[in-house]
């Protein structure tokens, strides 16, 4: 009977065998997520975060750069400090603070790194620095904060914070990872893509206490982050912040564009901020605050507040008026009052002596002309159609729409169509007469400053615009912006018809602009008043020069500032001295402009 | 001198070719086990593991001259001495020994320290092999079963009071070399019932499902074989009886240390608590799992070498095989295993003498046990019980006794021809 038992036992050996080798091959061969889950043991991956671009204004001048926050990190079972007096005077910090800290790190770990003296100055870093080889265990750390040395253009710039939970759903390229900064609003939110540049990843060994082994496979799989895009503004800093200086203490708006490329040379938002509030660690603080301040520091007004046009409105019906041939320079009407209020000035006038004298009923007349053109003989039907018609043409003045600067948040303004007075009053139940408060820009009309501005770079232009952009450069390759910015873009009206606008607007400043007239540059501008049923009216001034050869066209709003030939049309003249002269001689005018409250 | 010129030429070179392979292959993942790539040192390095295990290899090597160059009826002479002698010693060990994590298991002087648990297996190997020598020794009566079991249970109860499971159980090993030598069949067939409804009672939550598979059985059994009442009756009386077993087992588990209780939870859920309990089979899985096919390459394991798998170079050294050689690597030791112990059957078979031969299964059933519990813990298979791979684990005692172990065996197998004569 025992003779079996020889052979029995070689078969259960063998047997045994074959059970752990098929058992091995399954968990080895046949099933590859014990790799996948050795490598999440081992392999930690080390996101590499690009800097962000930074930002030049139009002459090369620095406006956001990213500022080195330097962190001395301790790993506690290395550190050792024999005199620690010595040590405390060379990194400054007290005796107490040290073992406080030190005490906390050890508790959290001894063998991974935790923050000792947070946000050491670069100056402190470079004290430092000689000494960090004595102490085994202690090492700096950088990181990037966003800076603005000149603590200009907040709104222009933006800021950037934490991405949101709605952000990272919406990010269909999966770039994003939480805790990520994206830029929020302003540029920093608009070319995100540009400035974030490519993040790097780095594969490291850790071992089971988290411990860097070095780099897996040799670095093989590693990339590095490459940095973001640097952008040139449009913007001239100088420009920029003497109109910021000339804004302090009042609540409005200037932008100043280049007619020639719809470059935005300045974008003043007053009130304003300073932009550093809102970088590193400060953004949770301070943004509550800024976010709460009654004068709404965070509301970009260039862009985003909405007027009524009032009279500078005046100057588009006229070149409306003369395309359509509805006017010519000689057609004239009478300051007939009983239209609509005007001022004491020589009466019938022509369209010049209309546009030199802002005269309301002159554009009474002269808009029912353009609207009721008789090709229906109802005259509801007649003024729909001439509504309409005469709508087209205001939109190619680039109103009633955003113009698409390159900044999210743009208000469209707004023209009111014949669809918007049928929804108010019912189609066919009105007529010229509920809506002639259009001809001198009052009544449901709304635009931006930054439209505004934009209808100074159109009359200086004699015809025509380009989309105003604050970007004219990415890397240094004016190629690279969008082609929307380099489009040249007609209003449909000729440009012999500017003559006479022009001329008329250069008198103008002597009627109802005085203080902005300059001795030796032809100012070409227009005042208006926005009208503020809440309050004193909003005191409006547009204006371009040279008016031979223009290189500036502006807008200014002050509100709450009355009657606009006072405190816009002096901050739009001082703006044009210091852009085209780069000094500003008229220091009387500037003192006017930075005593007088007009809040 | 004839004689000698005789027994060196009936050496088996087999056993011991596989015998070095093994130590070398053994001595190489130790290396890679401690081998840290920013502070690389040579294999040869006194203070890092490698270095200390070839220290111990060459002790092994010259225990195994000194085994060949020994009489060979020193150890059939000496058994007996050398049992009583390491079960005083295992008794001694509490006393007289070091503790570490809660066990003493070593003795020595210095730095010098040996596990008399590791050396007690071949004593009583030794002892057995003696004592069945005895030409009246029958294993089918009681009386000698448990004169066996005697020899058996006492190095089993002094390494339990240590305490040392592991090791413990090992000792059961022996009823591999019993078997061979007669030991009725029906113990093990009622001890792998016994074991695998164990098994099923705590692997399967519900034990309803288990108390009508067993009533099944048994009725199979009733009514498929001859009805007479007593044969009913007694295949009734076990049915309850391991019915009953099922119910007790949960209870008894329950009452077992916690550590104990977890280590049998695990083998059936390793992810029952990954971080903890299961820490070890499921690291030790990963490591193994991760080497594929081919292995990552010596020295490029991460999971061995990052310490992710602890006791890496001890009791779990096969980790950094199966992660840098794959599953060749792992086929290549399973078979060097194997045919060790086929060729060592094929020895035993072969004596003239039932002292050598009951010796040499000894031998077969230690090594295989150690081989099967210890692969089969790595993968999964069986609960991490703490004993050593033969010839591969970091440690002199395991090391040395194994050596010892094998190379009496050798000795005695060179000698088989002089033992009958001897005999005669």
């Amino acid at each position: 009977m025992n003779e079996q038992r020889p052979i029995t036992i070689i078969v259960v050996i063998i047997l045994i065998g074959i059970v752990l080798l098929t058992k091995l091959f399954m968990i080895q061969v046949a099933d590859d997520s014990f790799l996948k889950r050795a490598e999440r043991n081992a392999v930690q991956r080390l996101v590499d975060h690009p800097y962000r671009g930074l930002v030049y204004d139009r002459t090369g001048k620095i406006m956001v750069y990213n500022n080195p926050i330097f962190d001395l990190m301790v790993i506690p079972k290395e550190f050792n400090v024999k005199d620690t007096t010595r040590f405390c005077e060379i990194f400054n910090i007290e005796k107490e603070e040290l073992i406080e800290k030190y005490t906390a790190a050890r508790k959290y770990s001894s063998v991974k790194p935790s923050i000792l003296i947070p946000q050491v100055s670069t100056t402190e870093f470079a004290k430092i620095q000689d000494y960090l080889i004595d102490y085994p265990g202690l090492f700096v750390t950088t990181r990037a904060v966003r800076s603005y040395p000149q603590a200009s253009a907040a709104n222009t710039l933006g800021y950037i914070g934490e991405i949101s939970g709605r952000q990272l759903e919406r990010d269909t390229t999966n770039y994003y990872r939480q805790g990520d900064f994206v830029g929020l609003s302003g540029l920093e939110g608009f070319y995100e893509k540009e400035l974030r540049g490519v993040k790097g990843v780095k594969y490291k060994m850790v071992n089971v206490r988290g411990i860097d082994k070095g780099s897996f496979k040799d670095g093989d799989y590693d990339t590095a982050s490459v940095a973001g895009r640097n952008l040139t503004s449009t913007i001239d800093l100088e420009l920029q912040q003497y109109g910021e200086k000339l804004m302090a203490g009042k609540v409005g708006s200037v932008v100043a564009i280049e007619p020639k490329t719809g470059e935005i040379l300045a974008m003043i938002s007053a009130p304003t901020y300073d932009p550093n509030l809102l970088a590193g660690s400060k953004f949770g603080s301070n943004f509550g605050v800024l976010n709460k301040d009654e004068t709404k520091p965070l509301f970009n007004r260039p862009i985003m507040a909405m007027y009524p046009p009032g009279s500078i409105f005046k100057i588009v019906q006229s070149l409306i008026g003369l395309q359509m041939g509805v006017l010519t320079p000689n057609t004239t009407y009478a300051c007939n009052r009983s239209l609509v209020a005007c001022h004491n000035h020589p009466s019938p006038v022509n369209l010049f002596g209309a546009i030199r004298n802002s005269c309301n009923p002159y554009y009474h007349q002269a808009y029912r002309a353009m609207i009721n053109r008789e090709v229906s003989s109802n005259t509801f039907k007649d003024t729909e159609i001439g509504l309409d018609l005469w709508r087209d043409k205001v939109l190619q003045f680039g109103l009633g729409g955003s113009l698409g600067i390159d900044m999210s948040g743009e208000s469209k303004g707004s023209i009111p169509s014949s669809s918007y007075y049928d929804r108010i009053y019912g189609s066919g139940r009105w007529k010229y007469s509920t809506i002639y408060s259009l001809s001198i820009g009052q009544g449901e009309m709304m635009v931006t400053p930054l439209q505004m501005a934009n209808l100074a770079a159109i009359f200086a232009n004699k015809g025509y615009y380009y989309t105003p952009h604050l970007i004219k450069a990415i890397d240094g390759d004016n190629t690279k912006i969008n082609k929307d910015y380099r489009t040249r873009r007609e209003v449909g009206v000729d440009a012999h018809h500017f003559d006479l606008i022009q001329d008329a607007m250069a008198e103008a400043i002597y009627g109802t602009a005085a203080r902005a007239a300059m001795p030796d540059i032809t100012l070409a501008g227009k005042t208006g008043t926005a009208q503020n049923p809440q309050g004193e009216d909003h005191s409006v001034f547009i204006a371009f020069a040279p008016k031979e050869d223009p290189k500036i066209a502006i807008a200014v709003y002050v509100e709450n500032a009355g009657w606009g030939g006072r405190a816009a049309a002096s901050t739009a003249s001082l703006m044009i001295e210091k852009y085209i002269k780069r000094e500003v001689a008229r220091l009387d005018l500037e003192d006017y402009v930075l005593i007088g409250k007009f809040m | 001198m004839r004689q000698d010129d005789l027994y060196i030429n009936k050496i088996d070179w087999i056993s011991i070719l596989i015998y070095a392979a093994l130590v070398i292959i053994g001595w190489f993942n130790i290396y890679a086990a401690v081998f840290d790539e920013q502070n690389a040192k040579s294999i040869f390095d006194l203070s890092i593991n490698s270095g200390q295990q070839l220290l111990r290899i060459c002790a092994g090597v010259i225990f195994i001259l000194l085994i060949m160059v020994a009489d060979y009826r020193l150890y059939d002479n000496l058994s007996m001495i050398l049992y009583v002698f390491f079960m005083i010693l295992l008794i001694a060990t509490p006393f007289i020994g070091k503790e570490v994590n809660g066990q003493i298991l070593t003795v020595g002087i210095g730095s010098v320290r040996i596990q008399p648990s590791e050396f007690a297996k071949f004593a009583t190997a030794l002892a057995l092999a003696k004592f069945m020598e005895r030409p009246s020794f029958d294993l089918s009566q009681m009386k000698y079963q448990l004169q066996a079991l005697t020899i058996i249970m006492i190095p089993v109860i002094l390494i339990m009071l240590q305490p040392d499971t592991g090791t413990a159980m090992v000792y059961f090993a022996f009823f591999i070399m019993l078997y061979r030598e007669g030991m009725p069949q029906r113990y093990y067939v009622l001890a792998l019932t016994f074991i695998a409804i164990s098994l099923l009672a705590l692997g399967i939550e519900n034990n309803l499902y288990l108390v009508f598979g067993i009533s099944a059985i048994v009725l199979l059994l009733i009514f498929l074989g001859k009805k007479k009442i007593s044969r009913i009756i007694s295949f009734a009386v076990i049915g309850v009886l391991l019915i009953g077993y099922v119910y007790s087992l949960d209870y008894a588990v329950s009452k077992l240390p916690q550590h104990q209780q977890n280590r049998i939870m695990v083998l059936f859920n390793p992810d029952l608590d990954p971080l903890g309990v299961g820490w070890n089979v499921t690291q030790s899985k990963i490591a193994i799992g991760s080497g594929g096919f081919v292995g990552k390459g010596y020295l490029e394991g991460t999971q061995t070498k990052f310490d992710f798998v602890p006791e890496q170079h001890t009791d779990f050294i096969f980790c950094t095989l199966g992660e840098e050689f794959g599953w060749l690597g792992s086929l290549v030791v399973i078979t060097l295993f194997c045919t060790l112990l086929i060729r060592l059957v094929f020895l035993a078979e072969r004596q003239k003498t039932r002292f050598s031969r009951v010796y040499g299964y000894c031998v077969i059933s230690i090594l295989f046990f150690h081989f099967m519990v210890n692969i089969a813990m790595t993968i999964g298979l069986f609960p991490v019980i703490g004993i050593p791979l033969p010839f591969f684990s970091y440690g002199g005692s395991s090391l040395w006794a194994f050596t010892i172990l094998l190379f009496i065996f050798i000795k005695l197998d060179s000698h088989r021809i002089q033992m009958l004569g001897r005999m005669n």
